[in-house]
């Protein structure tokens, strides 16, 4: 059901979103975003064997910010690390059949938070 | 599912009393109120005539001040610009609080550029202009003040009788933007001493489209819109007669039950106000909580984003208004424009922890049946987002540490 400005697809995802919640043994932690500017994610990936096997997410914004955080922790499960770090906002948007143009900054916020989580995983996993 | 419109502050639905005065005007009598010769020109200048004589009695206003305009917008503007330029050799000053509505802040902006200067007057927490504020902004090459009616994100009075007898005394006009409390509350604009009243026809069960300047007697404008000689000079174009027929109907209907609407309407807000204080913890009601317009509730919750919040309850029938950081402005060109709303900046809502506020607003259709639909979902609502919010977890730890 698509409602006011968005698609079906954000619209299923804001209201039945995927993996949310911690890890508390999180490999990589990632946040990004600031209340203040009206969105945060915080990004819990598990990473075993060079490979994503679980991710969860905690979000404060609008309805595209917590599609977009859904619908990348649905993307980068059993994804490897370097597939992860591989994805755009612009896959985010496009997997949620588009975002209103001022809305693009939250599948950016997506990706972010995926690169800081990501980033985190290496500090504490030197190659 | 619920179909309930709280979302009267945005707009409200036709009286069908009004559509059925409109609707002759749209057939059968399709005159041209300058071309009055012949019978159709008679008609409708005398239909226009009687429009100015109902929206004057709203107001107690002289029917010869009704300037008929496109809507609000167009009267902010026309008040605005029409007497900074007209004023413009006295001085090139102009006073507006800070919690205008854009068409009497944006309408200052080309005038700052083309070497106006205007001083901006604060709101309190309340939203609350002080007079004494717009007394000392006040120099003596202003030439016009700008404090509306009634805010419509808030809710909150503002204080125009004494703002206008401020005015009077340092000789400056006195505009008022009475948009959001035409036809809901009482408005005397003589005895607010107010000299340009801006007046908007949708908001008081009119039609979309029409709207109205309260232009004192003897106060000059510039005309905003060159053309012929219609609506005394001060604005060009053919009248939008049923538009205006429907104005005039709104406001008879509004001059004899505003005040049964609001009496209803203070009930339906206690019980909604009193519901969401007693049940959503965090919550923070903005406005005046006394001086605010009938049936209208506003407040913020922590750890809630606006626009989720606004989108959960539309799933649940309820429409409702936020000045959310990202909603209002789904339509903006960029970025810039997902700020803050300017009103709640104002009142001093931290921006850290809010970054969106709800306001119900309700109309004389609504009934308790609502109130209390309302009250069942929205608990629930804000328990969902808490649940998702990496700030309402962070909340909940410092609890647990006992911090």
């Amino acid at each position: 059901m698509a409602s006011g400005p968005y698609s079906a697809k954000v619209m299923d995802h804001f209201m039945n979103p995927r993996n949310v919640g911690e890890i508390e043994d999180a490999s990589g932690v990632g946040e990004v975003g600031n209340p203040a500017c009206g969105d945060m994610m915080r990004l819990y990936l598990k990473v075993e064997d060079g490979k994503i096997v679980d991710a969860k997410f905690r979000t404060f914004g609008c309805g595209a910010a917590i599609a977009s955080s859904s619908m990348l922790t649905e993307m980068i499960k059993g994804k490897t690390v370097e597939e992860a770090q591989a994805i755009t906002n612009q896959h985010v948007a496009d997997a949620l059949d588009g975002l209103p143009a001022v809305k693009i900054h939250c599948s950016v916020m997506a990706e972010e938070a995926v690169k800081s989580a990501l980033d985190d995983y290496r500090k504490k996993n030197p190659a | 599912m619920a179909n309930i419109f709280f979302d009267h502050i945005s707009t409200t639905p036709i009286d069908t009393r009004v559509l059925e005065a409109m609707m002759p005007y749209f057939t059968e009598r399709y005159g041209n109120p300058s071309s009055h010769i012949h019978d159709q020109g008679q008609q409708a200048l005398k239909a226009i005539d009687a429009a100015r004589t109902e929206v004057a009695g709203l107001v107690n206003a002289k029917p010869e001040a009704i300037v008929f305009t496109s809507g609000a917008t167009e009267a902010n503007n026309l008040a605005i610009k029409g007497a900074a330029e007209a004023w413009g050799r006295k001085g090139k000053h102009l006073v507006a609080s800070e919690v205008e509505h854009f068409s009497v802040l944006n309408a200052l902006l080309p005038l700052r550029n083309r070497g106006y200067e205007v001083t901006t007057v604060k709101a309190d927490s309340d939203g609350k202009v002080d007079p004494d504020d717009v007394r000392k902004a006040i120099r003596t090459d202003t030439v016009l003040v700008s404090v509306m009616h009634a805010n419509s994100e808030i809710g909150t009075i503002e204080p125009i009788e004494e703002i206008g007898r401020i005015a009077r005394e340092r000789e400056v006009l006195f505009h008022t933007d009475a948009t959001a409390s035409a036809g809901h509350i009482p408005l005397d604009v003589t005895a607010a001493g107010a000299d340009l009243v801006t007046l908007s026809a949708h908001n008081f069960y009119g039609p979309k489209g029409t709207g109205a300047l309260v232009v004192r007697e003897g106060v000059r404008l510039e005309s905003q819109i060159d053309g012929g000689f219609q609506e005394m000079g001060y604005r060009a174009g053919t009248e939008n007669v049923p538009g205006i027929v429907g104005m005039g109907q709104a406001a008879k209907i509004a001059s004899e039950e505003m005040g049964e609407w609001s009496f209803r309407l203070r009930r339906l807000e206690k019980r909604l106000h009193d519901g969401v204080a007693s049940s959503v913890e965090h919550l923070h009601f903005t406005g005046h909580p006394t001086d605010r317009l009938p049936g209208h509730v506003s407040f913020w919750v922590e750890y809630a984003e606006g626009e989720s919040l606004l989108l959960f309850l539309a799933l649940h029938g309820v429409m409702a208004a936020s000045g959310s950081a990202c909603s209002s402005n789904l339509k903006g060109r960029d970025e810039e424009d997902l700020v803050a709303s300017h009103v709640l900046r104002a009142i001093g809502v931290p921006s850290d922890i809010c970054t969106g506020s709800i306001t119900f607003s309700m109309g004389k259709g609504n009934t308790e049946q609502d109130v209390d639909q309302v009250l069942s979902v929205l608990p629930g609502i804000v328990r969902r987002l808490w649940e998702m919010s990496p700030t309402y977890l962070d909340y909940q730890k410092k609890v647990l540490r006992g911090g």
